[in-house]
Order: structure tokens, then sequence, then C-alpha cells
């Protein structure tokens, strides 16, 4: 799809460099998160400017490499490489990390951060009950109290308030951006989407983005209903989850889709499962943040069922022919997680499923096109 | 009548199969280092083996790894697709396909009524193919075929590298023990089979099982396989050509559904 509002989304992340500088200049501070369990509402609150920082490609894991083992999943290696090498902007820019104990590797390379940048370390529960909820509620008071310290300022009820409902309106809008691809056939292929989903977050100013995105669904609606899209009734419709994805680590988004599939929605973080349930308004505002963000669904939790029930339901919304779970080398949760999500399924669903174990490099490409034309070829015929 | 014809671009072997409802000729050659020219050669030689030329084909399927280097064909399909044709074609109960070939190994579920239910392939890595074979044979200096008898009857020794690399320092290590080369032969296939197995596991693995690919030409080491699966195992006559046939049976079949070729060009 060629579109002026692509484009816009595409010069975002430059755009945004000058403009977080700027401000920064003007006295605002920036905390950086990696993570979707990193409660952007407390930042916002706390008047700071929220970024997600690089993770998603390969060229700073040989750096990595000189400190973290090989055998490590490359969106924390890169993640790292990206820190130490100094080539993030955003890191750089950043005053203060807000970082999870999620994964084993992920929260040993936060130790070797903190000696890099402040940071702050939220101590995630595994598990999703209630004792874990008073737990993590505890850990989003003292993030909470972090940044007052640390930004010099006087976070109010108010403020989170406010915020809650900016951030409310964001999921909104990106949920009904996503949505869009319900459609049959979508007006927007699955490359397009990551890439607006990744480099909206870039976004400063939260209002204006949300504006964007609201923008981009309606052109989409427009295009849908004149007939045009790159696809048709028979282009097989994927559901991509697993490990995150974004603009540099999509190789396996652009092969589905160059073999003719079509991603249609991304259960995993950057897309769905960040945009699909909302903070209550009407409760004491950290408990509401608390328990929304507790509630995401990933393979550090044990048990994780609401990934399953997500993907499950989104099946059935999106119309779909099949499912991609995507693994990262030697990510063990996700990897391990992938025979059960995939018995899970069968039990319930006749749809194909095809779990790819793969790296950020491009060693693999025609490995892995052999699988995904086989498993497309597969959908088609059946 | 609609003669069609399947080419399939191995990492070691490239095959042709011409077909007419009925296997009308094959070929068999070693690909070399250039998969284009190579697939062309095949072709010629498998057409001069019917007595037919190149116009009497209607239609070209191209499948293996080199299928994106053919530019005479008309269509490229997997060989995941392929295999499943092609040991439906030979053996009609067939549920599963094991193949093993230079560089890939897969396990391929069939549905009852022939189409693709399930696949599994090996990682990159040489771990369960031709290759590991190949390598190992190197260091014992014997042929696959030795390596077969050699691994019949005798007791495994265990490999418990499944990494090549790491597979031949452990086996120059029990040579240095002392450990006998049938011991070794035997303990190379059986982690091949375990390796198979592993793969097989993620998978519903159903009776009929077709064992397909250049290692399959090698009767006792299709025994050891078997036999640690506990269960027969269908093994055509050239066990090597199971891909270009089913690439052959695609063409046939979408030529037939839609009548000519113009129809089925993709441009995948």
């Amino acid at each position: 799809m060629q579109s002026e509002m692509l484009c816009e989304f595409e010069n975002l992340r430059a755009k945004s460099i000058n403009l977080i500088k700027s401000a920064k200049e003007k006295g605002r501070k920036v905390v950086g998160k990696y993570c979707i369990y990193s409660p952007m509402e407390i930042v916002m609150a706390a008047g700071a400017i929220p970024i997600p920082l690089c993770s998603t490609k390969q060229d700073p894991i040989a750096v990595a490499e000189k400190v973290l083992p090989r055998n490590l999943c490359p969106l924390i290696k890169s993640s790292y490489g990206y820190a130490v090498s100094g080539v993030c902007p955003y890191f750089n820019l950043s005053d203060l990390l807000i970082a999870e104990t999620t994964c084993d590797g992920k929260k040993k390379m936060y130790e070797l951060l903190s000696k890099i940048k402040p940071l702050h370390l939220l101590q995630l529960p595994q598990k999703q009950d209630e004792e874990a909820l008073q737990y993590w509620y505890g850990e989003i008071i003292k993030l909470k109290d972090r940044l007052e310290v640390e930004l010099n300022v006087t976070i109010t009820d108010q403020d989170l308030r406010e915020a809650i409902q900016l951030l409310n309106e964001e999921r909104r809008s990106l949920k009904d951006l996503q949505d869009i691809a319900k459609l049959k056939p979508s007006p927007i292929s699955g490359v397009d989407l990551l890439m607006v989903l990744y480099n909206r977050g870039f976004s400063i100013d939260k209002e204006e983005a949300v504006l964007m995105v609201d923008r981009l669904t309606l052109e989409l609606k427009e295009l849908y209903s004149r007939g045009i899209t790159s696809f048709n009734m028979k282009t097989p419709r994927i559901l991509l989850t697993g490990v995150p994805v974004g603009i540099g680590s999509h190789k396996v988004v652009q092969i589905i889709e160059e073999s003719g599939g079509n991603v249609v929605c991304f259960e995993s973080c950057g897309g769905y499962k960040a945009v699909y349930d909302q903070v209550d308004e009407g409760k004491e505002p950290l408990l509401a943040i608390a328990e929304k963000y507790l509630r995401t669904p990933c393979s550090c939790m044990s048990p994780n069922i609401a990934r399953f029930e997500l993907v499950e339901r989104l099946v059935d919304e999106f119309n779909v022919d099949g499912i991609v779970d995507l693994t990262w080398q030697a990510c063990h949760t996700y990897n391990i997680e992938s025979y059960s999500l995939k018995k899970y399924l069968q039990g319930k669903k006749n749809l194909s499923f095809l779990q790819i174990e793969t790296d950020y490099s491009e060693s693999d490409v025609e490995q892995l096109k052999v699988r995904i034309e086989a498993f497309l070829e597969m959908i088609s015929i059946t | 009548m609609v003669i069609t014809a399947g080419i399939d671009v191995g990492s070691t072997a490239t095959k042709a199969v011409i077909f007419d409802g009925t296997i009308r000729s094959m070929a068999i050659i070693p690909t070399g280092w250039n998969p284009k020219e190579t697939g062309r050669t095949v072709f010629l030689e498998a057409l001069n083996n019917a007595g037919l030329q190149e116009r009497d084909v209607d239609t070209v399927v191209g499948t293996g790894y080199g299928r994106v280097s053919l530019s005479f064909i008309d269509k490229k399909v997997t060989e995941i697709t392929c295999h499943a044709k092609g040991a439906r074609f030979l053996f009609p109960q067939t549920r599963t396909v094991i193949d093993i070939g230079g560089q890939d190994s897969k396990v391929i579920a069939v549905a009852e009524d022939g189409s693709v239910a399930d696949f599994i392939m090996n990682d990159k890595c040489a771990a369960g193919t031709g290759r590991f074979l190949q390598v190992m044979t190197g260091i014992l200096d014997i042929s696959l075929d030795e390596l077969g008898q050699m691994a019949s009857g005798s007791k495994p020794v265990s490999i418990n590298s499944m990494c090549t690399v790491f597979a031949e320092s452990e086996i120059i290590g029990l040579l240095a023990q002392g450990v006998t080369k049938e011991a070794i032969s035997s303990g190379i296939v059986q982690t091949i089979a375990n390796k198979m197995i592993s793969l097989t596991s993620k998978i519903s693995c159903l009776e009929e099982i077709t064992f397909s690919g250049g290692v399959a030409n090698n009767p006792e080491i299709c025994v050891i396989l078997s036999s640690s699966f506990g269960a027969k195992f269908n093994i055509a006559n050239q066990p090597q050509i199971v891909g270009a046939l089913g690439a052959a049976i695609v063409g046939f079949e979408n030529y037939r559904e839609r009548g000519n070729k113009d129809a089925i060009r993709n441009v995948m």
C-alpha cells in the first residue's frame, strides 16, 4: 500500500529524535523502557517522555557478544549491544530506564545495564492471581516513588488519572487500527501494520499520535470500501504469536507476505496483547494500573493461560487460516510454551500451526522460505 | 495425453521425473556448484531416457532448495508438498513421510486425503542429514555403503553429539580409545535414528511410513531406522526421486484441472 499516511509513520522516528532533544533542553526528562510491562501512565504522570529503546536489529549483536553469551536470545543481545555501543539515540537521551524481571536472560542483562545508566527494576511476579497483584501493586508504588525522587516531581492522583485516560485512548486507537485487518481481504499488509505499530511508539506527542492512527484507520476503511488491497479472498490469513517483533526483526513477517500470505494479526508484544484491555478509570489509579499490566499475557508467566485464550479468540475474530508461532533462539519460555499452545489449539480449532525458531540474522532465510512456503501451500490446498 | 516433468534440485543430487500418469523416465545427477545448469541437464537427460523432446512436455514443476534457480519451469512447489504427493503415489496408504536428504531432514504428516497435515524439519544444522553421515564416513575412511554394512548387527557405541562438528571430535576420541569401526558405524546410524524419532515426536506419526531421500538407498540403515521406529518402512526402488515425482504429479494434476500451462504459471 502506498500512502502519505504510511510515509508520515515511516518518518516519525527520525523526527522524534529532534523533538526529544529540544524538549530535554527545555527541562523535560526522558524515561526509556524495553517491555510492555512498563506502566507508561506513571511516567506520563511524572511529566516525563516515555520512549521505547532499540532492540530489534542484528547490527549491535557482535558488540553485545563481547560480554553476553552467544547462545542467548537476539532481542536481549541487541538491546544490550545498542546500549553499550551508544548507537541507540533514545538510550543516550534517557535519564532513567525502567525494566522488569521477565525472563532470566533479561533480568541478568539489566544487572549489567544498571552499571551504565540509572535503572529501576520492577520485580514482576510470574503468576497472575490476587497475591501476585498485591505484590505487583507494591512494585508499582515503588516505581512512582522512585520517579518522584529521580525526576524531582510530585505525582498526584489527578496526574495519574489524566495519563490513564490518554493512554487508554491511545490503546483504543491502536486496537481500532489493528481491528481493520479483520476485514477480508485486509487493506493493510502485516509489514506495514508492524511498521506503524512500531514507529508510533516513538512519537512524543501522544495526542497527535492518536489522531494520526485514527486518520490511518479511516483511510484504510475507505480503501477497503473501494476494494483497494494487495490481497484477495484466497490469501492465507496468518496470526503471528510468540516473541516480540519490530522493524529490523521482521524477516519472518516479510517472508510470509512475499510468499503470498498476509499477517493479519500480531498477538505478540507490540501488537494486540498490549492494547486489548484497558486501565479501569473508576478505580484507585495505581491499583488499576497494576491490574491492567499484570494481566498482560507473556510466557514468563506460569501458567500463561491468558495467552492461549487470547490467541484462540483472535483466531475467530480475524478469520485466521494459520498460526505462526515465532521463537527467538534461546528463548526457552516461548520455545517450550509453543508445544502447549499447539496442543491447546489442536483440541479446539481446525487450523494449521507452524513454530519457527530463528534469530535476527539472514543466515537461514532460504530454509525459512521452504518452511513458510510449504506452510502456505498446506493452508491453501486444504 | 498429458506429459509433465518434475525437477528436484537438492543440495547433493538433482533429480528429474517425466510423468504421464505413470513414471515414464527419471534421471539423477550430482548437483555440483551450478544448480541452474544441473537442473537443465537432468531435465534433458530424463527426456532423453523417455525418448521425448522438450516440446512434448506440457508443464514443468520445480522443487528442492534450487527451485528458485530454474528459469525453464512453469511453477515451483516446496519439497514438503512434493514428497507427500510422490510418496502417496508410490504407496497410497502413506500417512507419514520421512525424508533424509543431503542438507535437510523432514517428517511430513499426511492426512487421509493425501494432503499435508503437518510437517517438521531439522534446524539450520546438519544433525540428522545425509551430510552428517558423509562427514562421519570421511573420518572412518569408508563409503556410505560400507557404513551401513558395518553398522548392521553391531552393538552401537553411544554418540551423544547431534552437532556434526562435535560428533566428529567425539568419534576421533572413540577411535583413540580403540572402539571398533563397527560399533562406531552403528552408533552413527543410531544417532540419525534418534534425531528422526525426536522430530517425529512433535507431530503425529501414523503408519504407513514411507522413507525417502538418498539415505534410504542404504538397506542396512533402513533396517536400523525402521526397527528403531518399531514400524515397517515403505521404500521405493529409487527413494531419491520421490520429490521430483511429486513435483511432476502436482504439474499433472494442475494441468488436467485447468487445461493449459498458462493457467498454472505462478509468480511466487
